[in-house]
């Protein structure tokens, strides 16, 4: 039997659809111009049409066709040799649409196998973000904003080839340089994106993540019922009724947490969390109505708490919002936990400030996908400033 | 998965007005269909005009602005969402009716593919024609037969909390569709359950709720069909058996759940058996009618396995005619006395 290559692309549906379909596609075509048939395909059940869930896309990739057929026997590979995450954020986890749990961002990746991912952070602290795995395994980062486009819209700022490049910097036996750059020429009839795949196959470099590295937590999950154990008639309990909320320095109780989900918890859909500053709050009530997923707890004084276990930043509390600063979206990457800002807020008032105060500054913008036509060109200056910047820095070390 | 949460308060019927008896009159079938939903009590149905559906709308709406029915009569803008209206009227308790004809259905299919899997008890009627001079109960006896509408724990209520129809992925599939399935296991029974109840309170007897038989005692071949065929076909044998063809019948009553081993049994008595299909379905096994490829299904195990020849015929409302009858009588005594006779054959075609 000859050998069976796979990737997983991870991404957000819809933002990044047609990314992971251009990546997956590329991948496959480049191993066949060495004369290794493939098949590159998207997991239909991760509902990539819903807007930042987590979705897959496949590529699988074999010596000869008997081994492909074998390969593709199994719906959804068990181990891959390369998993692409076109944004950090998910190294947090990835919970699909509904009933799946959370799936650590490095499962698939087998011992040794690389992960490969587009972020403006450092590999040791997006190392920490991820689950921790008991083999140790590669991590290269592309230097990028994580690219959010559209259904129908696509961004072309060469997120695509610079991780086709790194691939191939990677993975040699799946292709090689050449083999990709002339897909990429090919396919874009573009110079300019065949030296992009360059550039980041050159500059692509692995960080090693060891076995003590990461999130120790265990991610959460469930057993699927059995079907006589099911209800009749498609019926599912509701949610159970909710409870008071406590105050932990005052030990008051009083407000109202719903129950929610246990087996569907959203968060993993989050790139952007809304932060809140309670001094501005004027209590009233509108977040806690327009949230689409009742997010908002309601604590002992009536101020409004977004439940980040629920949230699944859409970012309509901070549009809502009539008070200027009080809500806030940032970036999702600035936290480790969904612990309450109102308990953080309520044993330390003044250090929650300045860390919010922080946090509104530093946060780097996000969208996702485009608000108006020209908006991609507003932001290309800001781009290649940061991109000569960082060239800046690698010629001078 | 937990189970009921609450057991929804139910109260007593209340007493009706005093039993009157049953009545004869002439009416047309769909005025019956109007006259059952009243007595049914239906709380909720819907309209939307095709024919021959629109006739019943018709009546309906007559005894409801009469002030003779009370039920929610919704005319709705398409079939699709008269079939979803009911659907979710009756996860909320509502005794509910429906109906439509030929390409109405088509349109409100995909509304049925989750009203089984959500148990929801819809009497959708599918057009046809017919006249005939039913007898009408009374009511004393229809809310004798009919218990009240109780969907208990799978009620849609506030005191109820529950979700229905939550949008499942591939993994839950499987489990659904084997619970629907499981309910379409115990109908059968539940089917006989109602017979017997009908005929406790009717006085009116069926004899097998699945199928009927027509001087099929002494039968050599036997026609199979469904529906409207029946006036037509009991004529044409009586025709036949004054001529000495010993010809029976059999008409089918459930399609599902398919009476399969009982039917194989009894269709195994003969030498062959010929069905009359008044529908078509394209690209079938030997080209033949839904009928005709369920038949041959069930009997494939069976010990006894008579020729089956298919007919399609009275497509599009066509009459079948005694001559089309004697003429299928024909065919299915030739394969019963080994001339082999082909698998399908169109009848009162014009060609
Ligand atoms: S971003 Fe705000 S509105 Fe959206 S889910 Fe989170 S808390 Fe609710
Ligand atoms: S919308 Fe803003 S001001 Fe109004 S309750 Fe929510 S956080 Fe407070």
């Amino acid at each position: 039997m000859g050998r069976l290559y796979a990737v997983e692309i991870v991404y957000r549906g819809i933002f990044q659809k047609n990314l992971a379909k251009n990546i997956s596609r590329a991948i496959v075509l480049a191993a066949h111009k060495e004369g290794k048939p493939g098949i590159s395909f998207g997991r239909y059940g991760d509902s990539p049409e819903r807007n930042g869930i987590p979705a897959k896309a496949f590529a699988i990739v074999a010596t000869d066709e008997q081994t492909l057929e074998e390969g593709m026997a199994k719906y959804e590979p068990t181990q891959v040799d390369v998993s692409i995450c076109v944004d950090d954020t998910l190294f947090k986890g990835v919970e699909s649409w509904a009933w799946y749990g959370l799936q650590p961002i490095n499962k698939l990746v087998k011992p040794g196998g690389t992960l490969i991912v587009t972020s403006l952070e450092e590999p040791a602290a997006l190392a920490e973000m991820a689950h921790r795995k008991e083999a140790p395994y590669q991590l290269a980062v592309i230097k990028a904003q994580p690219s959010f486009s559209g259904l129908w819209v696509y961004k072309d700022d060469h997120t695509d080839v610079r991780i086709l490049g790194a691939i191939a910097r990677v993975c040699p036996e799946l292709f090689s340089l050449a083999s990709v750059q002339e897909v990429i020429r090919k396919d874009t009839k573009d110079e300019l994106k065949a030296t992009s795949a360059l550039r980041s196959f050159e500059r692509v470099t692995t960080y090693e993540v060891q076995p003590t590295q990461g999130n120790p937590e265990e991610p959460y999950k469930f057993e699927m019922p059995k079907w006589h154990e099911m209800r009749d008639g498609i019926a599912i309990p509701s949610i159970a009724p909710g409870h008071k909320m406590k105050d932990p320095i005052t030990g008051t109780e009083g407000g109202f947490q719903p129950a929610r989900n246990p087996t569907f918890k959203k968060y993993a859909t989050r790139t952007m969390r809304p932060v809140v500053d309670f001094d501005k709050c004027i209590k009233c009530t509108l977040c806690w109505l327009a949230c689409p997923d009742s997010c908002f707890d309601v604590t002992p004084e009536n101020l409004y708490d977004a439940n980040l276990e629920a949230c699944c930043g859409c970012g309509v509390c901070e549009a809502v919002c009539p008070e200027p600063n009080c809500v806030t979206m940032v970036n999702e990457t600035h936290f480790s936990d969904n612990s309450s800002q109102w308990q953080a807020y309520r044993k330390d008032a003044e250090g929650y400030k300045a860390n919010l105060a922080s946090l509104i500054a530093t946060r780097p913008e996000r969208s996702h996908g485009f608000r108006f036509r020209g908006q991609y060109e507003e932001q290309v200056p800001a781009i290649i400033q940061a991109a000569e910047a960082e060239q800046q820095k690698q010629t001078q070390a | 998965m937990a189970e009921a949460i609450i057991t929804p308060h139910v109260e007593e019927p209340k007493k009706k007005a005093p039993a009157q008896g049953d009545e004869t009159s002439l009416i047309t079938g769909s005025e019956a269909i109007a006259v059952a939903c009243q007595l049914a009590d239906v709380d909720v149905i819907t309209a939307y005009p095709i024919r021959p559906y629109d006739t019943v709308m018709q009546y309906v709406a007559k005894l409801v602005a009469n002030g003779e029915m009370d039920c929610e009569y919704i005319v709705a803008e398409g079939e699709h969402s008269q079939f979803e209206i009911v659907k979710h009227a009756s996860a909320c308790g509502a005794r509910v009716f429906t109906g439509s004809s030929g390409v109405g259905w088509m349109y409100a299919m995909e509304c049925l593919t989750v009203t089984p899997s959500l148990r929801i008890p819809m009497i959708a009627m599918v057009g046809n024609r017919a006249l005939d001079d039913p007898k009408i109960p009374s009511r004393a006896k229809v809310d004798a037969f009919l218990p009240r509408y109780d969907r208990k724990d799978l009620l849609l209520h506030p005191d109820n909390p529950i979700t229905v129809a939550p949008q499942a992925n591939e993994d839950w599939l499987m489990e659904i569709r084997r619970g629907t399935a499981a309910a379409m296991e115990r109908s059968a029974g539940v089917i006989r359950e109602a017979y017997a109840d009908f005929e406790r309170i009717f006085g009116r007897k069926y004899g097998n709720p699945f199928f009927e038989e027509y001087m099929t005692d002494d039968a050599d071949v036997v026609l199979v069909g469904m529906g409207t065929l029946s006036n037509p076909v009991r004529v044409a044998i009586r025709q036949m058996r004054e001529e000495g063809k010993k010809v029976g019948f059999v008409r089918l009553r459930w399609f599902r759940p398919f009476p399969a081993e009982e039917l194989a049994k009894s269709l195994g008595r003969f030498k062959a058996v010929g069905v009359i299909d008044r529908d078509f379905s394209l690209g079938s096994p030997y080209h033949s009618g839904v009928v005709a490829t369920e038949v041959r299904t069930a009997l494939y195990q069976s010990e006894n396995r008579p020729q089956v020849v298919g007919f399609i015929c009275g497509l599009g409302g066509r009459e079948v005619t005694l001559p089309d009858v004697r003429k299928m009588s024909e065919i299915v005594s030739q394969a019963a006395s080994g001339k082999p006779q082909p698998a399908t054959q169109w009848i009162g075609l014009r060609e």
